[in-house]
């Protein structure tokens, strides 16, 4: 490995003064004087520093890493330890040195496992390019660059196994909020935590900086959530006082809660907040004492309050939820009424792109729906000719959101 | 430290409402005069509820994207970034006038200037007349030429008329064009009639919105008849009546509404040293050269 930098170094022994203790390395001076510099001098397993010591002349520095410690040092002692320990000087300067936001600083360390890996693992790791992390589809690997400072590479999860320079390379983080934007489809990701994240690309050769201001482009606030979080302090707002807050055309959807119990969150939660559609782990629930029954998901950041995506989709329920349910008499033989379930669950899934032009033995497959159609729906689009009569709410829902969206988008 | 804060509407459904955001953002970052630049969405992430805790600084300059006072000025906005305390009053708006008010947010330790929006700032008439540069190509433009500015209405909010208003008039002061007119989606006068309104044979329409959408994009160029289906695009200049309509697509995308972003933090203490100049100089029109920047117009 390269030599310690000197600039490392002299941060190192100016630090060394208020003592330092990070991953292992720990870094005392004792102003020169005795007393419990000699303590570590008897603890030390050097005895040529503890003769130095003894020559009295700034023998006061104790550099200990692991299980290995030198007590006794005098300035130059201190360099020639810390020389040949470079990783471990590097490893503080990048860590202790550069100014960092709190939250920053907390995840970039999180992603190399720094509290639980030590120095030489992590550096082994990082100089044969097998350190990596996963931050929802995010795939972060960890190189070692001059000095110790780390090289990012961030792509999609499924890219992990491709080589950056086989993918479309960028190096600014800006560019992350255009590859954001659509799914490998070519569609608008109205929810940046879906998971649709497109593949593709890779960001090569970020700083610790750049690294955090790509993965806020991508996963917006999940960083500063995440480390809220961790620290005890995420302020989560449930579905009730969510709603409650809500006004305008949004006002509405606290009705929604009748005081009838909570179902009705347990499906929202279920349609728009399961891993299979957002991978934010959901911390909410119907209120404080109410949690829901649905699974809030195994994500590594957490979901503090409903997303403005079901906060609009729950107006329209809200609607949609006010009909009355009534009976209707429909002749399907039993395999249609197996097809229309299909039909529904391969939409619920997202599948319909993927069931093949010619498989027939699956209900969602466009010809059988086709089908199905040509025989049971009447010249009205009525399901076995049966008419929905003054149901039309989903219509007038539709079209309201819409208006909406049209009106707040322009400005 | 002092961070920027653009808020502004996004879209579920239009992946290009966000865009003018990004790219004034992008500008006001490239001058460094902000430690810290972020953009936050009432449609899209981060929302305004957790965009202050993504930020260092202690002093932060929240600029909403819009073009007038309302309700998301005056009451979703404030909300959602909890400032504490807040009242419409704090403003001290004749509902085109406002500029700053200083509140702590609920949820982080901050000072937050909350400023009034771009759209009712004096610098608009710049960014109005900017665009009437940029879509004809021509530094000088304004002789011979009339100037519609046209707004929603008071059908959606009471002081958005106003601000076409007073912005039509500022233009209008200033002589550079042989005529300007207020025109409105909802009342009279009406977009619809714009040649009616206007006796030079060239007319620069210049919608007062933030980003282009389902209005510049398709209900204005239809009732102004530079189409019959905005699908299909349209001709700049397109002939109307015998008028040559020079149809510029929404302001806000206009690169100089960075300068007036810089203008509402500069007005409420922030330091910008000499970044609006920087901007003004960056965004200027080159005589011939094409509407730089994100401007979609649509052909």
């Amino acid at each position: 490995m390269t030599d310690v930098d000197d600039a490392q170094l002299e941060a190192l022994v100016a630090a060394a003064e208020e003592g330092v203790a990070l991953d292992g390395l720990i870094v005392t001076d004792e102003g020169g004087e005795n007393g419990e510099g000699g303590e570590d001098r008897e603890d030390g397993e050097d005895g040529k520093d503890g003769e130095d010591r003894e020559d009295g002349v700034g023998d006061r520095y104790t550099f200990a890493t692991g299980s290995d410690t030198h007590a006794g040092l005098d300035e130059a002692g201190l360099g020639r330890v810390a020389a040949q320990n470079p990783w471990y000087v590097s490893n503080w300067y990048y860590w202790e040195a550069i100014e960092r936001p709190p939250a920053e600083r907390a995840f970039l360390r999180w992603l190399e496992d720094a509290d639980e890996r030590d120095v030489p693992d992590r550096y082994e790791a990082m100089a044969e390019g097998r350190l990596a992390a996963s931050w929802g589809q995010l795939h972060v690997t960890i190189r070692l660059g001059e000095h110790g400072h780390r090289v990012y590479t961030v792509r999609h999860a499924e890219d992990a196994d491709r080589e950056p320079e086989a993918l479309e390379v960028h190096t600014d983080p800006r560019d992350a909020r255009e590859i954001a934007t659509f799914d490998d489809r070519g569609r608008y990701r109205p929810l940046k935590t879906a998971p649709t994240l497109p593949t593709g690309w890779a960001f090569v050769d970020l700083d610790g900086r750049a690294l955090a201001e790509t993965v806020g482009f991508v996963y917006p606030a999940t960083v500063a959530n995440w480390y809220r979080e961790r620290r005890g302090e995420l302020d989560v707002s449930h579905w009730r006082e969510t709603m409650a807050r809500q006004t305008g055309i949004y006002g509405v959807v606290e009705t929604w809660d009748r005081g009838e119990g909570h179902e009705h969150v347990n499906w929202v939660a279920e349609a728009c907040c399961v891993d299979s559609q957002c991978l934010k782990r959901r911390e909410w629930a119907y209120d404080e004492e109410t949690p829901l029954e649905v699974d809030g998901g195994d994500g590594a950041f957490p979901c503090r309050e409903p997303c403005s995506l079901v906060v609009s989709a729950a107006r329209t329920w809200t609607t949609l939820e006010g009909e009355e349910p009534r009976t209707y008499e429909f002749e399907l033989t039993p395999s249609e009424k197996e097809q229309l379930e299909a039909i529904v669950d391969a939409v619920a899934d997202g599948r319909t792109d993927d069931i093949r032009e010619a498989d027939f033995s699956d209900g969602a497959n466009r010809y059988r729906a086709r089908f199905l159609r040509a025989k049971r729906f009447d010249d009205e689009g009525d399901l076995c000719g049966v008419a929905t009569d003054e149901w039309d709410g989903a219509e007038g829902a539709d079209g309201a959101d819409g208006a909406d969206e049209a009106d707040g988008a322009d400005g | 430290m002092q961070a920027l804060v653009i808020v502004a509407h996004g879209s579920h459904l239009n992946p290009d409402a966000s865009a003018p955001t990004y790219a004034h953002a992008d500008t006001v970052r490239e001058t460094g005069v902000f430690d810290e630049v972020a953009t936050a969405f009432w449609k899209e992430e981060p929302s305004f509820r957790e965009v202050l805790r993504t930020l260092e600084s202690e002093e932060v300059y929240v600029v909403p994207l819009f073009v007038s006072e309302g309700y998301f000025t005056e009451e979703v906005i404030p909300r959602e970034l909890r400032l504490e305390g807040w009242d419409v009053d704090a403003w001290d708006s004749d509902g085109t006038s406002a500029t700053q008010a200083t509140f702590a947010a609920a949820d982080v330790d901050k000072t937050v200037h909350y400023c009034g929006p771009v759209g009712t700032h004096d610098a608009m008439a710049d960014v109005i007349v900017r665009r009437a540069e940029s879509v004809t190509g021509d530094p000088e433009v304004g002789p011979g030429f009339g100037l519609a500015v046209v707004g929603h209405g008071t059908e959606r909010n009471e002081h958005s008329a106003k601000a076409i208003e007073y912005h039509a008039d500022r233009v209008r002061e200033r002589g550079r064009f042989a005529e300007v007119r207020a025109l409105f989606m909802d009342e009279a006068p009406e977009i619809d009639d714009v040649t009616d309104h206007f006796q030079s044979d060239d007319i620069v329409v210049v919608p007062l919105f933030v980003a282009d959408g389902y209005h510049t994009q398709e209900d204005i160029p239809e009732d102004v008849g530079l189409t019959d289906d905005h699908r299909e695009g349209w001709e700049t200049p397109a002939t109307v009546d015998g008028h040559r309509i020079w149809y510029a697509g929404a302001v806000g995308t206009e690169p100089l509404l960075a300068e007036v972003v810089l203008e509402r933090a500069a007005d409420a203490g922030a330091e910008v040293g000499d970044a609006l100049e920087e901007v003004r100089r960056r965004t200027r029109v080159a005589a011939g050269e094409p509407a730089p920047g994100p401007a979609g117009t649509g052909d």
